[in-house]
């Protein structure tokens, strides 16, 4: 099936979003020992202590533990699931705390400016990724430009 | 404590192709479902010449080094003691598949806290395509624990 990306991601206004508003929320299903694999591949981080038991306790782990960066990468999801990512300007986040084994992670964003910069029209989130118990593992912050 | 002597250090230049096949699994192995990241012609119908690389993907790139932890050997620290502190993203034009990156990093800050428990390296990441067009960059926080 074809989508477009105005399909896809019906443009919010800039004129309609205010500082308080959420964007919508992404959760994934709990972090497995075969994500970490999977990711391990996909994205080229082999550092070992995210897949390997034996490194991970060497190192003084209890277990392996997710690669911050894909906690990030689910954050980017949220985003590019609300806006095309040809409109983020900016994103970065601050590894607050490690995410664990079967850890299931929900992403949220909330507005908390909006500016307008070099002729475009702009709104800063807080974006963050916290397990099922509240914990906050990821808090960080986007630029999107909207139309 | 990591010899301040290495701010200012450069990594050697790495030029990279943007592979279709990571692309794929980068998008499986964080569990992408938006087409425009999946499908070409999904991909094409939304602007882009080819499947356009997400948000944190120039990280992945940055690893395809011979190896991408060189820096910690010569830096004389155990990769079992870093972790991620800190990633920022800023954007230019888009990457694509089949894309040829060039990324030239350098580390910007050494810096420590607690006493010296824990270090921080702080790398800068700027990218180019084959056209010469910006393609964004970014800016890690490395930590080291040395408790």
């Amino acid at each position: 099936m074809m989508t477009t990306q105005t399909e896809a991601r019906p443009a919010t206004a800039w004129k309609d979003m205010a500082v308080g508003d959420a964007i919508p929320p992404l959760t994934t299903p709990p972090i497995s020992r075969t994500t970490l694999a999977l990711f391990a591949g996909g994205s080229g981080d082999h550092n070992p202590i995210h897949v390997d038991l034996d490194v991970a306790k060497a190192a003084g782990m209890n277990d392996v533990f997710a690669h911050g960066m894909l906690s990030m990468a689910y954050l980017a999801r949220m985003l590019t699931d609300w806006a095309p990512q040809t409109a983020l300007r900016a994103f970065s986040t601050r590894f607050v705390a490690i995410t664990q084994i079967h850890d299931a992670i929900t992403c949220t964003g909330t507005v908390v400016e909006k500016l307008e910069r070099d002729g475009e029209r702009l709104v800063r989130l807080d974006v963050q990724t916290a397990n099922a118990a509240g914990e906050v593992k990821l808090s960080g912050q986007a630029l999107v430009a909207l139309p | 404590m990591i010899d301040r002597k290495y701010i200012g250090h450069e990594l050697a230049p790495l030029t990279v192709e943007v592979e279709r096949g990571q692309l794929l699994f980068f998008a499986k192995a964080t569990g992408q479902a938006d087409p425009i990241y999946l499908d070409e012609a999904a991909a094409k119908a939304a602007g882009y010449r080819a499947l356009p690389a997400p948000p944190t993907f120039l990280f992945s790139l940055d690893l395809k080094r011979p190896n991408p932890f060189a820096l910690y050997d010569e830096l004389g620290i155990d990769l079992n003691r870093v972790l991620h502190g800190e990633q920022a993203f800023r954007y230019g034009a888009a990457i694509c598949a089949g894309d040829v990156i060039t990324l030239r990093a350098k580390i910007v800050d050494i810096y420590d806290k607690k006493g010296g428990a824990l270090e921080f390296i702080v790398s800068d990441c700027t990218a180019t395509n084959q056209n010469g067009e910006d393609v964004g960059g970014m800016t890690r926080s490395a930590v080291v624990r040395n408790g």
